[in-house]
């Protein structure tokens, strides 16, 4: 069982869509949203945000630092 | 646990991740997935956590980086192409309190300033120098850089960088190593979140030395430009690990605790 | 009365940058005017006032520190000959383009090229009229001795720092090289770190601090409206640096019927042939351009109605004339306007000058 507890915000309107943070979740929560964000970018959400260990990976490879991570351990 | 709502993780308590106060809020003008913006990150977070706001000043380069300055809250100034390392040496000669760095792009750095970069170093100007290799000029839409590899396309280069034609990659980072007024050279990359860690620390020392007064510490970061590489952002990454590393390869190429002697100015 | 000194022009650079405060110089060897860093290596003013000395691996380089140390609130300098302007002007366009305070020196020598290392004033149209990329302007002044070559640092960099404009000493190898008695003035201290945020504070790079916005320096700006009030905004100093910054000599004129028009070196070789062609009867008179941008056309325009005739006596194929002429149309007259010159570091003679006044009036 995990100990630890994490969820990601993505900033929608910051987010280009380049999947670098998909890439980089060793939990394979995050994925693109099929829908676009006003600036017509497929926007990165947490598809599976029961998964999240608030690694911070996704936070770290993002380029454009639309990231913020929350962790709760027990 | 596993039914925990969201909303009582995502609490200020539980904040493990989140952009440094020195970044400014804006949307940076990079392509989707460029390592600029990943780097740039990475200098705001350390001259935060350094506590070095009002003492640092940067310059920004001609090419894609020369608006770094819209994104970093400290003052800049921003360079002639190539020319940062003489700006910088300028700052900091005549502001030893302050901390000087770089911040330029392969063609900046290693082909039209080739000659200020080496200078620089070479005199040990106390600055931190960062490299952003991405085997192409980006700005001005993907054109061959002195680093572009053997065979790579790019817009000037369009069946492959030709040796007969155009000669070899540039190792710059090697070549800055071998001057003795450098005294950190290194090698980073920022595609992963392990080798993002790994080149914040680097980073994070470069300033340090030049706080230490130690002279010119280099920080190379393998970079992509996925835009001018005609490729997507992850497609990008693997492609750097697999050509751009055999090439260019990561690591630590000089790390001396051997002071500078003090300018006499 | 200031310390009297025996000198050289170049060596008077040097030292007059190191009394007037002046916080760096970035060089590069070039003759002639080479001795402006070695007095300063020898001087050593790091040990005394602080000063920054240091040579650069290339005008290139030295241009690029003295933007950088501009940038910064400080009095910075450069100074080269004639092909090292050239290798500055991308440089000097910035500095201009970025609004920053510098100083720089031409000891001018024959062109074009590698040309000679003999004097010259060929670099006239680069300093007044651009030498960059763009729409800019150098404050621009033109010693005629050695103790202006000395008086003139300070006063350049009081106008750098006045308008936010580079200003440039434009000379040449012949004041360089001549040794001349002057007076030096007293060592004014360099600014402290608190004066330097008095003066420069609202703009240059001392770091930012919390009760402030970030300072950035640049010439870029990628909205072209912006960019063109940029640019407006230089015309409008650069109106006023016309208005009230013009400086100029005007030696008998009173009664004079011709009127030679020459600056620097040519100006002393004019002082003689005055007194050569007034011997033959010959009423001339002298106006000599102290600042050659903002361009004394005010009195030339004044004497335009009253003379024959204006003959620019210039080291150059004829570049200042061309500035005597516009002044002269703008005063509606259609007085002659001719040029007399010598290049490839030949210096005119005054009978020459005489000679000129006698076949082209």
């Amino acid at each position: 069982m995990a100990k630890v507890r994490g969820a990601v915000v993505v900033e929608k309107e910051g987010c280009k869509g380049c999947s670098l943070c998909v890439e980089a979740c060793p939990q394979e929560v995050l994925a693109l949203h099929k829908e676009v964000n006003s600036r017509g970018y497929h926007y990165s959400y947490m598809k599976n945000p029961e998964a999240c260990i608030g690694c911070s990976n996704c936070g770290a490879v993002c380029p454009d630092t639309c990231i913020t991570v929350y962790r709760v351990k027990f | 646990m596993k039914n925990m709502d969201i909303k009582d993780i995502i609490k200020p308590e539980n904040l493990v991740y989140d952009k440094s106060e020195l970044q400014i809020d804006t949307i940076m003008h990079y392509c989707p997935g460029c390592s600029h913006g990943v780097v740039h990150k990475l200098i705001a977070e350390i001259i935060e956590e350094l506590g070095i706001q009002e003492d640092t000043i940067g310059v920004s380069p001609v090419g894609c980086a020369v608006f770094a300055y819209n994104y970093i809250d400290i003052d800049w100034q921003q360079a002639a192409h190539g020319r940062a390392p003489a700006v910088a040496t300028g700052i900091a000669r005549t502001n030893p309190d302050k901390i000087v760095f770089t911040y330029q792009g392969d063609g900046d750095l290693a082909s039209i300033g080739a000659g200020e970069i080496l200078h620089a170093c070479n005199r040990g100007e106390n600055i931190v120098v960062i490299f952003i290799n991405n085997a192409i000029y980006g700005m001005t839409g993907g054109q061959m850089a002195p680093t572009t590899l053997i065979g790579q396309p790019t817009s000037t280069s369009p069946l492959g960088r030709d040796v007969a034609l155009n000669g070899y990659p540039m190792k710059m980072t090697e070549i800055i190593a071998t001057l003795p007024g450098t005294c950190y050279v290194t090698r980073q990359s920022v595609h992963t979140a392990a080798t993002v860690r790994k080149c914040k620390k680097a980073i994070k020392k470069a300033f340090q030395n030049v706080m230490a007064k130690k002279g010119t510490s280099f920080v190379e970061v393998v970079s992509t430009c996925n835009s001018g590489w005609k490729m997507t952002p992850v497609g990008a990454n693997t492609w750097m690990e697999e050509n751009m590393f055999a090439e260019y390869v990561p690591g630590d190429l000089k790390d001396n605790d051997i002071q500078k002697p003090a300018i006499g100015n | 009365m200031g310390e009297l000194r025996l000198m050289k022009g170049n060596e008077v650079l040097a030292e007059a940058a190191i009394r007037c405060g002046c916080d760096a110089y970035f060089g590069y060897p070039i003759t002639p005017q080479s001795e402006v860093m070695e007095t300063l290596m020898e001087q050593r003013p790091w040990d005394t006032t602080g000063m920054v000395v240091l040579q650069a691996e290339s005008e290139v380089a030295s241009i690029n520190m003295v933007y950088g140390a501009a940038a910064a609130g400080k009095k910075a300098m450069t100074s080269s000959s004639s092909p090292g302007i050239s290798l500055m002007a991308e440089g000097i366009s910035y500095i201009a383009g970025a609004e920053l305070p510098c100083l720089i020196v031409n000891v001018q020598r024959g062109g074009p090229g590698l040309g000679t290392i003999q004097p010259s004033q060929a670099d006239y149209f680069q300093a007044v009229k651009g030498g960059g990329h763009g729409d800019y302007r150098l404050i621009t002044l033109a010693p005629a001795s050695v103790q202006e070559m000395h008086d003139f640092v300070k006063l350049a960099f009081d106008l750098a720092f006045k308008y936010r404009n580079p200003a440039m000493i434009l000379t040449d190898g012949a004041l360089g090289q001549m040794m001349e008695k002057v007076e030096l003035a007293d060592y004014t201290p360099r600014r402290t770190k608190e004066e330097i945020l008095d003066q420069c504070g609202s703009w240059a790079t001392t770091g930012k601090t919390s009760g402030r916005e970030k300072h950035v320096i640049t010439s870029l700006e990628m909205d072209s409206h912006k960019m063109e009030q940029n640019n407006l905004r230089f015309q409008e100093k650069f109106k006023e640096i016309e208005a009230t910054e013009v400086r100029y000599e005007a030696i008998r004129c009173e009664d004079a019927e011709l009127i030679l028009v020459a600056f620097g070196t040519s100006s002393r070789i004019c002082q003689k042939a005055i007194e050569l062609a007034r011997e033959k009867g010959i009423k001339v008179g002298l106006i000599r351009p102290i600042t050659l941008y903002p361009f004394p056309s005010a009195i030339i325009a004044e004497l335009a109605p009253k003379v024959k005739g204006f003959l620019s006596v210039e080291m150059s194929a004829g570049q200042m004339v061309e500035d005597v002429k516009l002044a002269v149309y703008e005063a509606r007259c259609t007085t002659p306007v001719k040029h007399f010159g010598r290049m490839g570091g030949i210096l005119p003679s005054p009978n020459e000058v005489v000679d000129a006044l006698e076949t082209k009036f």
